[in-house]
Parts: structure tokens; C-alpha cells; sequence
């Protein structure tokens, strides 16, 4: 099983959509990790720098809603992953972009508004940290001096995806 | 209680449940293109598995990019191209018969009522016109559907959409399903499938029923649907004629898949569109729409005709209607792209071609490049596009690039004015 969490980035926007988060000409790569260098690198956000060691370091996204609309492209999930993100939580998912995030045995984690309102309370801590325990099913965020824990939910299929490391290996083995 | 469409496919299509609300379905169709499908392929062959599951039910085309522009799509081709050799997947087209997937699948008649169909690629929702499930996947999902023939879904609820009245003038599906997705917004139907019925559906082409289906995504859907029906058997008929005594018994066979009357939705909406005008995006969000009278004016650097949207023959005839012995802007790049080649053959005998060439259009082959900024009319950074295709993201087609999604008719309109432009005067 993956390691969940680390350095938080904040993206604070709803409908960030997949063309954003991993662009079409970079779809002609073959292997996943030639795919590292672009992550994120059409997002306009104030104050986002799709090239920071904010960026590069961060080991968990926090958003809004919608995130990882349009194409089916897994190319999305991917960047995140070669990029050590294994974790992304938001109000709501686009249902492509979020099964991709379990079947390659990562964490999409829905949060109601509010509790997303409450992790975006710490995005101007330059130390905020996420850590996730699927297994539990719980989640802490540190920064600034100040540390809060919340309950998420997620189904028990998709559970069982995260901790057989993805849909490839659980179908494989079941039917 | 009654059944959706939805409902019916997945009773019939049920491979396990494994946990509730988790339903592995056995999988009909399987689809697959050289972007997403490569990745697969390499995995399957790095885990020792370089099997399919059926080679009879795993369609394949090369289409994104081709032919191929570079070294590294023409690795993507050739990866797909030696697999589909290799696993002997006889329904595969490659460069002379290749089509964009979404248009070449149907046509060649692989898509039937009650089919589970999926590929890696968010548009798959558009095969649903043939009341059958069809859902976009991810490589993951592709991966499995190959090797193993199923794929899992949460079972969706069904939006009911109701087209009543009769189409306006100049009002084709495309302004109908922007004005459905501006109703539902970009999210209003996850996890849903979207089904459409009503006068004006009942009344629609099979074309016009892939063009509303296509654009179930951007609201979020799983699948569009609509209920087969004559229209659906006529279209078919050249691949069922085999199985069935007359196209009625093909009605009352298919019929079964239907929603029932008393199913349950998720929701209702009806929309009389007997008064729409036709529409335009603004904005990089498909939900983002406006009436082409609030938009006319706006200037465009290209024109895009093509696409699993709207690259069909009857929006290339509609639009030629338009541009018939008249010149686009000179300001204006027009571009055409038939989405299969038995489109082009068509466009081509019924004279539509030398229209667009006429008027100034550069005609290419079928492919999906310039629809996602990968190939055949990617933009320029702050230039305009209005084009017939399916999102409008920024930079969707071209780093900085702006597109107003519009149906043909707009299109054409507007590459005669070099501005976004109202299609109901030159009809």
C-alpha cells in the first residue's frame, strides 16, 4: 500500500479540469514517469506556480469541487503519482478521474464544504501537512502551530482497491 | 416498480457484486485507441498477461493522431498496431480506413441495444444513443475490460431529460445539449446517467442522437441514453437483417430494453425547445452558454468542423448548405474534418467537399487532433476558435487558446463572417 500525505497544496478553485492537470500534448508519453516534469502546468491560479518546490514537494492536494472533470485520460492521476501525491481531497470528483485515483490504488477522499472550508483554514501555513490513514479512514492536517483531525468516508470497494495496491491486481485475482 | 434503461442493462450484465452498491458488469464492447491503450498494453506484457479476453468483442482504431506526427505517436500507433496484429483483433483500423472512434464504431455497426461498452476515452458516453450503457474508463479499467471482459461500476440513477416541441429553425441537437448541460451544469450529473427522450428525440436521426448523447460528459454523466426504437433498427439494419424477420420484430426485440413507465428516476426535466435560438459557449466551461444573438460579433482566428460531436454527414450537409458559393473570411482559418472515411466518401459524391473547398476550407482526414490541441489546427496563444466540438477548456485546443463550442450551422455562419454569427440568416 501507498504512503498517504504530506506537504498540502491548496488549490483553491472548483471544476480544475484534466487538460489543467496533465495537458494533451504531453498524452503521447509511454511510461508514466516521463510525465513528472508537467504536473499541473496549465493551471492559472492566483498565486499558484505550477514549477515551485511547493508544487514538486507537496504529498496531498486539497480542493474544491468537481476536480479532475473532462477526459477519461489516466495520465491524470499518474502525474499525480510519479509526483509522490497519492492523496486528493475534495468537495467532489468527476467519477472518471476519481475511479482512475482507486484503481491505481491511490486516495480520492470526499469532504462535505465545510470540512473542506476547514483544511483551507491552514493553506497559508507554509508548513501544512496531511496525513491519511485509509485504513481508519482518518485524516490530520498540521501547520502553523495548530493540528485538527476529521472522519472521512469512502465505499468499501474502493477501500479494497487502495489496500490491494489497485484494480488490476483485485480483478486479476477474482475473476 | 418499473426499470430505467440503465437498470435493465445492469441486471442483465451483472458479473458479481462485491460489495453493496459496487457491480462488476461482463462487458460487450471494449474500445480502444492509441492514447490511452498503449500504457495497458505495456503493463499487461510487464505483468506476463499480454492476453485478451475476446478478440471478437475489443474494437480498435488509430485516431487522435494520425498519421502520426512525431516519433512518439507513431510509437502509440505502432504499440496498438502490433497488439491488435498480434491478438488478431480483426475489427481494427488503421490509416485509409481509420475514423474518429465515436463516429467509425457505430457506423460499422458494432454498438447494439443493451450493450455494456466502454474505452479510454471520456466520450464514450456518445454510443448510449443506441439505448445501450457506455461509459468512459481510464487505462485501468481499459486494462482489465481487456484482459478480464468486465468492469466496475456504482450503479448510476437516471436524469430524465424531456426535449418537447419541435426544434426551431437553425436549432440542431448541439444547441439542445448545450442548452441541457447549461441547465444541468458541468457536475449536475455524476455518477448519473442521462437519458433522453421526448418529441424532438423521438424525431432525431441517429446522428443527432449520438451528438446529444456525446456531450453527456460534460454535465458530468456516466452515459447519455436513448431508447432504440425504429429509428435505431433503420440504422442497424444493414448488420441485424441476419437476426431478424422484418425491422418490426428488430422494434419489438430491442423495445424490451426501454425504461419502463413507471421506472424510478433520479430526476425529471422537461424543456420545451420550440423557441431556442442557436448557442454558443463562452467562458472554459462547457455549462457556460449564451444565445449566438448575445455572442454575434466576436471575432475568430479558426473554424473547426469535425469531431465525435458534430463530424457527421448531415452536420457536414447542413453546413455546406451554408457556405454554398460563398467565401469565408479571409481573416478566417476554416478547417474540415469528416470523422470517418465513409463520411469523406459521402461528402465527397454528394458534392459537399468541393462546397467547402470553395468557400475556403482546408479539408483533412478523419482524425481527432485539433479537437484536444494535439494536431491539425492547434491554436496560437490568445487566438480563437469557433468550433463544433465538445469542450471549450482553456487551452483545450492550443496553450492559451479560446473556443466557442457551436453546432455546424454556427460554425459555418461564422467562418463566412469571421465572427462568431447567427446561422438562421443564410437559411
Amino acid at each position: 500500500m501507498k504512503k498517504f500525505g504530506g506537504p498540502a497544496l491548496f488549490l483553491d478553485r472548483s471544476d480544475i479540469n484534466t487538460d489543467e492537470i496533465i495537458p494533451a500534448k504531453y498524452l503521447t508519453e509511454i511510461t508514466k514517469e516521463d510525465l513528472k516534469p508537467y504536473l499541473l502546468e496549465d493551471l492559472k491560479l492566483p498565486g499558484f506556480d505550477p514549477k515551485s518546490e511547493k508544487t514538486y514537494g507537496a504529498g496531498a492536494v486539497v480542493t474544491r469541487a468537481n476536480f479532475g472533470c473532462g477526459s477519461s485520460r489516466e495520465h491524470a492521476p499518474w502525474v499525480f503519482e510519479v509526483n509522490g501525491i497519492h492523496v486528493v481531497i475534495a468537495e467532489s470528483f468527476a467519477r472518471i478521474f476519481r475511479q482512475n485515483m482507486f484503481n491505481c490504488g491511490m486516495a480520492a477522499i470526499e469532504l462535505a464544504p465545510a470540512q473542506i472550508d476547514r483544511l483551507f483554514t491552514f493553506a497559508d501555513a507554509a508548513d501544512a501537512t496531511i496525513e491519511v490513514d485509509v485504513a481508519n479512514t482518518t485524516l490530520t492536517i498540521k501547520g502553523g502551530g495548530r493540528e485538527e483531525s476529521m472522519q472521512f468516508e469512502i465505499s468499501p470497494f474502493d477501500k479494497a482497491l487502495v489496500l490491494a495496491g489497485g484494480w488490476v491486481d483485485y480483478a486479476d485475482s477474482k475473476y | 416498480m418499473g426499470m430505467t434503461t440503465a437498470q435493465k442493462i445492469f441486471a442483465a450484465h451483472l458479473v458479481d457484486e462485491p460489495f453493496a452498491g459496487t457491480k462488476v458488469l461482463g462487458i460487450d464492447v471494449v474500445m480502444c485507441h492509441e492514447i490511452t491503450t498503449p500504457i495497458a498494453i505495456a503493463d499487461l506484457m510487464a505483468r506476463g498477461k499480454d492476453r485478451v479476453f475476446d478478440k471478437t468483442k475489443i474494437k480498435a482504431v488509430i485516431d487522435h493522431v494520425t498519421p502520426s506526427k512525431d516519433s512518439k505517436t507513431a510509437t502509440q500507433a505502432k504499440m496498438l498496431r502490433d497488439w491488435a496484429r498480434r491478438h488478431e483483433i480483426k475489427d481494427f483500423f488503421d490509416i485509409g480506413a481509420n475514423g474518429v472512434c465515436h463516429a467509425i464504431f457505430p457506423e460499422k455497426g458494432f454498438i447494439r441495444p443493451g450493450n455494456t461498452v466502454i474505452m479510454g476515452d471520456s466520450h464514450t458516453c456518445t454510443h448510449g444513443a443506441f439505448g445501450a450503457f457506455a461509459a468512459g474508463v481510464g487505462t485501468t479499467d481499459l486494462e482489465v475490460g481487456i484482459l478480464k471482459g468486465v468492469c466496475a461500476f456504482r450503479e448510476p440513477k437516471t436524469i430524465r431529460i424531456n426535449l418537447n416541441g419541435t426544434l426551431p429553425k437553425g436549432v440542431y441537437a448541439k444547441d439542445a445539449i448545450l442548452r441541457v448541460i447549461s441547465e444541468l451544469t458541468v457536475n449536475g450529473a455524476t455518477d448519473r446517467v442521462i437519458e433522453f427522450g421526448g418529441p424532438i428525440v423521438d424525431a432525431m436521426t441517429m446522428e443527432s442522437r449520438m451528438t446529444l448523447c456525446n456531450m453527456a460528459i460534460e454535465a458530468g454523466g456516466t452515459s447519455g441514453i436513448c431508447a432504440p426504437d425504429r429509428v435505431t433498427v433503420d440504422y442497424l439494419w444493414p448488420f441485424i437483417s441476419d437476426s431478424f424477420a422484418s425491422k418490426e420484430a428488430a422494434v419489438a426485440e430491442y423495445a424490451k430494453w426501454a425504461s419502463d413507465a413507471d421506472a424510478e428516476y433520479d430526476k425529471v426535466i422537461d424543456l420545451d425547445l420550440s423557441n431556442l435560438t442557436p448557442l454558443c459557449t463562452f467562458g472554459y466551461k462547457p455549462d457556460q452558454v449564451k444565445s449566438i444573438e448575445e455572442m454575434a460579433g466576436t471575432p475568430v482566428d479558426q473554424v473547426y468542423v469535425g469531431s465525435c460531436t458534430n463530424g457527421r454527414i448531415e452536420d457536414l450537409r447542413v453546413a455546406a448548405q451554408i457556405l454554398k458559393g460563398k467565401k469565408i473570411a479571409p481573416t478566417v482559418r476554416g478547417i474540415l474534418s469528416p470523422a470517418t472515411p465513409q463520411i469523406y466518401k459521402e461528402a465527397v459524391a454528394e458534392g459537399l467537399i468541393q462546397i467547402f473547398m470553395d468557400a475556403g476550407f482546408c479539408v483533412t482526414n478523419p482524425t481527432c487532433g485539433a479537437c484536444l490541441g494535439m494536431s491539425n489546427g492547434v491554436l496560437a496563444e490568445g487566438e480563437v476558435c469557433a468550433s463544433t466540438t465538445n469542450r471549450n477548456f482553456m487551452g483545450r485546443m492550443g496553450k492559451g487558446g479560446m473556443v466557442h463550442l457551436l453546432s455546424p450551422a454556427t460554425a459555418a455562419a461564422s467562418a463566412i463572417e469571421g465572427k462568431l454569427a447567427d446561422p438562421r440568416k443564410y437559411l
